[in-house]
């Protein structure tokens, strides 16, 4: 288990260096140039040369990127090319609200998306089946901003049930923060409540075909316990790697979804710091999604182990 | 054509003794500006919100009242009577935020880093012999050759305000941003809440010491109202605009026309203008490219485009936008009516003149290259509407859409078409940017490679432009003024769009808020 | 549905049709993207207005005889632009579905049968797989100038691996099954042996994969206009006729909900289809990856 974690994890190396240089070399050839964002429309052309040459981005393209690869082994991202602070304290900044956006999503989409997947499956063909189906292909079919501006004039304009934009840290208390992280949390969910709950649907319907449910259905088991402790359990692999695959999916969304609900995350920091060029900024961010996805697709292929006796790693 | 809404005005006057009460609970102002905040060098950056940022965390040696004059602010000065030497006294218990006191010296350090760095600083620091501090509190400027200005550019909120810094920052080199925000202004920068792109928060600074003169503009007393301001930025103005209703936002800075109407429905909502300056939108030709490099297709154009079309589709409601042929913007002292036989007439008409025009001129049909900035409403609809009339006429236009990062940097280069040059672009300019010859960038007609994008070459423009800085008597600089309008028209280095007025909207419950050239954060309670 | 058939592989497709007639959703469906397919082809014929013709003295009008959804802030006919929006949304969905299927496929075969290029291809698949496609797309419009090639082009790349790992597990499965190992025996080339015994398998699969591909384009054209980073508004489609029309959410919510409403209904159409596909063609292959 252990030797194979160390391979998988060896594995990752060659993936974050592709990923490093491809980002690298992508974004150096965008046309677009930094030292106009931080000078503004109305500079003139020796000014910004001065701002260049300061910045660095006048020696070679090689030259940088060593420099950027040596700095970041020695656990020094660079600093934004815009605002001058360090890329990582920018990111910790922004990592909260995106964290608790990922989570709340996460949190309704396995209170919701479990349940109602085992129940269509339980029912095959019924009416809860039939909504699951249903709800699946219109998740995937409406576009999350669609879902948000709904979402926003039914329960914040109208019924005034929730703030209609913004967020509060944990910090303040769980009670503003609930109210505020609620309805993106739910936008952003919509999609990943329709991916697993019909993944758990097709999983199970597998499963509770298998013989060891109707051993334990014969032994007089309760619906309740072959369902969720025996079916589910054995389900679940399909069902875990549908979040892993998603993530990038979740990514997407929360680049939106923070656009619609205000919300000072780090998708808004990213599409900001592609619009203004910050190289810096773009290329950790898109190294610490990137390391995110590898991280948590290898704990899913672990957690395979765990979750499905019949997989043994040597 | 006139705004409907009055700038905040005379209210001001009264504000000063406001400040005499004593602050209940800490108040604290959430606004939306137009723009995040991703860099603080007020200096370097020639962005407006960089600029009210600048505003709020220095202070400038002289201020500019509402008619434009120059006054006292951190300091008095005296002209000699040849006007060459100009003396500068610093105001008694000016403090630097870090408590050190502000000397002349660091005022020096801060005018040769603005030279180096403003257009039409350059300009001046040309005609100037030396800038020196002769004690803790006198800087003196001396010229080498008259120049009439030194008191309006010293005096100026257009980009870039020569903000005072302390030495040490003020010596950092000119490509260089200064990232510590010690200044001397009436707010403090809070420095570890400030998030680049999303928010920035000022405290009130309680050691600054007012002037005793009534506000006005960038002049007067800037007293603080106020314990806290935080910026705000939102990306979307729906959101803005709920946030604004729902109380959690008190002022925005610039709201969409189009939704004023929501607002004005809403009793505890105020809208109007408090940018007491309005933009002038700018369709800006390549004159180094093809088919714009033909005074006769410049022309053809100029007659093609229509002023009330582009600010109709981009604005919406007509009582926020004026048409006027003026350069320097609708109201200003040097406003004329130079060029004005471009505009007049029914579009229509203009058109049959443009398509005369273009068939004279010999265009073979090179295609235009419009770029489109898609992230900037303000500016993305008028490309598409250019593009509409010039087919009209007779032109062949391809509209490249873009985002506005790489439009900017785009406008930088004049190789050809294919090799990702460009023919035209629209963008806006605070009409305090562009109101006399000296500071209209689109205005520099050496057709040099250091001048503003566009490039237009005119010898006659470079030789008013000079005879306009020696120029002594307003009625001398408006007869220089309107020889270069009439040129700039017929020439066609760009075609004035006409002018927008951008909208505030704020929470009934703010008291006092300021007009100024720029949106102004003293005076204003809560 | 997935579970509506489970039809008897081998039998000649026609007669399985026959056997198991589609089930009402799909004949929905395919209705639905035949009226979708019409509109795009016959825009020209269908819309009232050319779908870029401005009037400024006619923004934001609500629907009307002669325009009968209205105007959006151009004062161009949303009607017409919707119609014309059809031939966008269906390119970007067809230009990503089918460039990430011509370069994953051989990409795919490849890797599958030469393991010893293997593993170079997947690492770098993989990398392409962790960076988030929205922000490589983001990067990428930037990066060309803003046109319908570079859009399809920016959602097609991280499309890609997708494509690459699906052949390459249909290769991987095939190379164990005896008629290949009895084909290698017998001394067939690799091409031949690729293209006769391979290329085969990874057929259903794909179209199956196709169209949730081509449903997801053009779900992210829409993010990308939605962002202010897709194809410029002087070509209306979907996606930036939605980005243009939010601004007015609050004036006009139709806007935004028209073409919303639209590009939903389309998107749904090709999932069903693809669901029924499936179900057909590759019973076997499950769920699906995003």
């Amino acid at each position: 288990m252990a030797s194979y974690f160390l391979r998988r994890l060896a594995m990752a190396i060659p993936v974050m260096f592709f990923v490093a240089l491809f980002v690298f070399l992508l974004l150096r050839l965008t046309p677009g140039d930094p030292a106009q964002a931080i000078a503004g429309d109305q500079a003139t052309p020796a000014q910004l040369a001065a701002i260049r040459e300061n910045l660095g981005l006048d020696r070679p393209i090689a030259s940088q990127f060593v420099t950027w690869i040596a700095g970041m082994a020695e656990g020094d991202f660079g600093s934004s090319l815009i605002s001058q602070r360090p890329v990582l304290e920018m990111i910790g900044q922004r990592i909260g609200p995106t964290l608790a956006l990922a989570v709340m999503a996460m949190i309704f989409t396995v209170v919701i998306s479990l349940p109602l997947g085992v129940l269509a499956a339980w029912r095959h063909g019924g009416m809860v089946d039939r909504f699951v189906m249903a709800l699946s292909v219109v998740g995937f079919s409406v576009p999350i901003f669609v879902i948000g501006y709904v979402l926003i004039a039914v329960f914040a304009v109208n019924l005034k049930w929730f703030p209609v934009q913004g967020y509060k840290p944990l910090a303040e208390g769980f009670g503003p923060f609930f109210h505020r992280i609620l309805m993106p949390g739910l936008a952003l969910s919509f999609f990943y409540i329709a991916l697993v709950s019909r993944m758990t649907r097709a999983s199970m319907l597998e499963v509770l075909r298998e013989d060891y449910v109707r051993t334990a259905r014969a032994k007089g088991l309760g619906e309740r316990i072959v369902l969720f402790r025996h079916a589910l359990r054995n389900a679940a692999i399909p069902i875990l790697t549908v979040v892993g695959t998603g993530f990038a999916m979740m990514v997407s969304g929360v680049v939106v979804t923070e656009t619609v609900f205000n919300i000072p995350g780090l998708g808004r920091l990213v599409v900001d710091g592609v619009l203004a060029r910050d190289y810096p900024l773009i290329q950790a961010i898109i190294l610490l999604t990137a390391g995110t996805y590898v991280l948590i697709n290898l704990l899913i292929d672990l957690s395979y182990a765990l979750t499905d006796p019949r997989i043994r790693y040597q | 054509m006139t705004f409907r809404f009055k700038t905040v005005g005379a209210a001001a006057l009264v504000a000063g003794s406001l400040s005499a009460m004593p602050a209940l609970a800490e108040t604290t102002l959430n606004v939306v500006m137009q723009a995040p905040l991703r860099s603080l060098d007020p200096i370097l950056s020639t962005a407006q919100i960089v600029r009210t940022h600048g505003f709020m965390v220095f202070d400038t040696l002289l201020g500019m009242d509402a008619k434009y004059n120059p006054q006292p602010q951190m300091a008095d000065y005296v002209v000699s009577a040849d006007k060459l030497t100009y003396t500068l006294t610093l105001r008694e218990g000016l403090k630097w935020h870090d408590g050190t006191p502000v000397t002349a010296a660091d005022c020096v350090a801060s005018l040769k880093r603005w030279g180096e760095n403003d257009g039409a600083a350059r300009t001046m620091m040309a005609h100037v012999a030396s800038i020196e501090a002769t004690s803790d509190t006198v800087l003196v400027i001396k010229l080498a050759k008259p120049f009439g200005q030194v008191l309006e550019l010293l005096a100026k909120p257009s980009p870039v305000p020569p903000f005072m810094m302390p030495k040490r920052l003020a010596e950092t080199p000119a490509g260089k941003q200064v990232t510590e925000m010690i200044g001397s202004g009436p707010f403090r920068f809070v420095a570890d809440q400030y998030r680049p792109g999303d928010q920035a928060v000022y405290v009130k600074n309680k050691d600054y010491k007012p002037r005793s003169e009534p506000m006005s503009w960038t002049a007067g007393g800037k007293v603080i109202n106020v314990d806290k301001v935080v910026w705000k930025a939102m990306p979307d103005m729906q959101t803005s605009i709920n946030a604004l209703q729902s109380g959690d936002v008190d002022l925005i800075e610039q709201v969409t026309i189009d939704l004023l109407p929501l607002l004005k429905a809403n009793d505890e909502i105020k809208t109007g203008a408090i940018n007491a300056l309005g933009s002038q939108v700018t369709g800006r030709f390549n004159h180094r490219l093809p088919p714009f490099d033909n005074p006769k297709v410049r022309q053809a154009a100029m007659y093609a485009l229509d002023q009330d079309q582009l600010m109709q589709t981009a604005i919406g409601d007509s009582q926020y936008y004026k048409l006027c042929a003026s350069v320097y913007g609708c109201d200003v002292p040097l406003a004329s009516d130079a060029g004005a036989e471009y505009l007049k007439g029914s579009a229509k008409e203009r058109m049959a003149k443009a398509k005369e025009l273009l068939k004279a001129s010999g265009y073979n049909g090179t295609p235009v290259l419009m770029m489109q900035p898609t992230d900037l409403t303000i500016l993305s609809t008028q490309p598409i509407v250019a593009a509409e009339r010039l087919r009209e006429a007779g032109f062949k236009v391809d509209v490249a859409s873009m985002d506005w990062a790489t439009l900017q940097s785009r406008k930088n280069g004049w190789q050809p078409v294919a090799q990702g040059g460009w023919n035209m672009f629209f963008t806006y300019w605070g009409v305090s940017g562009i109101w006399n010859p000296t500071v209209h960038a689109m205005l520099d007609a050496s057709g040099a490679d250091t001048a503003w994008s566009g490039w237009p070459k005119s010898a006659r423009v470079e030789e008013l432009r000079t005879a306009y800085i020696t120029a002594s008597t307003l009625d001398e600089q408006k007869k220089i003024a309107r020889e270069i309008q009439q040129i700039a028209f017929d020439e066609g280095f760009y075609f004035n769009a006409g002018e927008f007025q951008s909208v505030a909207a704020w929470n009934a419950k703010l008291k006092n808020l300021q007009p100024g050239p720029i949106t102004l954060f003293w005076g204003v309670s809560k | 549905m997935s579970a509506s058939s489970n039809p008897a592989q081998g039998t000649h497709p026609r007669r399985r049709l026959l056997e198991n007639p589609p089930h009402w959703t799909t004949v929905l469906a395919v209705a639905v993207l035949v009226v979708v397919i019409v509109m795009a082809a016959f825009a020209p014929q269908l819309a009232n207005f050319e779908p870029t013709k401005l009037n400024a003295a006619m923004r934001l009008k609500p629907a009307s005889d002669t325009y009968w959804l209205g105007t959006d802030s151009f004062g161009r006919d949303l009607y017409s632009r919707v119609v014309y929006g059809a031939r966008v949304s269906l390119l970007v969905g067809a230009g990503v579905a089918i460039g990430a299927i011509v370069i994953g496929l051989p990409l795919g075969l490849i890797a599958g049968w030469y393991r010893g290029i293997d593993g170079v291809l997947m690492r770098m698949m993989d990398g392409l797989m962790a960076i988030p496609g929205i922000l490589l797309a983001i990067a990428i419009v930037a990066l060309v100038r803003g046109g319908l090639v570079t859009v399809i082009i920016a959602i097609m790349i991280p499309a890609i691996p997708q494509v690459v790992r699906l052949v390459r597990a249909r290769v991987i499965a095939a190379r164990e099954e005896t008629y290949v190992d009895a084909a290698v025996l017998l001394g067939t080339r690799p091409g031949k042996l690729i293209r006769k015994h391979l290329l085969p398998t990874t057929i259903a699969p794909l179209i199956v994969q196709g169209t949730y591909m081509y449903a997801s384009a053009i779900l992210t054209e829409a993010a990308l206009s939605f962002l202010g980073v897709g194809i410029g508004t002087e070509v209306p489609s979907w996606g930036n006729i939605m980005a243009e029309g939010r601004l007015y959410f609050a004036i006009n919510p139709w806007l935004v909900f028209w073409p919303a409403i639209v590009l939903s209904l389309c998107i749904l159409s090709i999932n069903l289809l693809g669901d029924a596909l499936r179900d057909r063609l590759d019973p076997k292959m499950q769920g699906r990856a995003p």
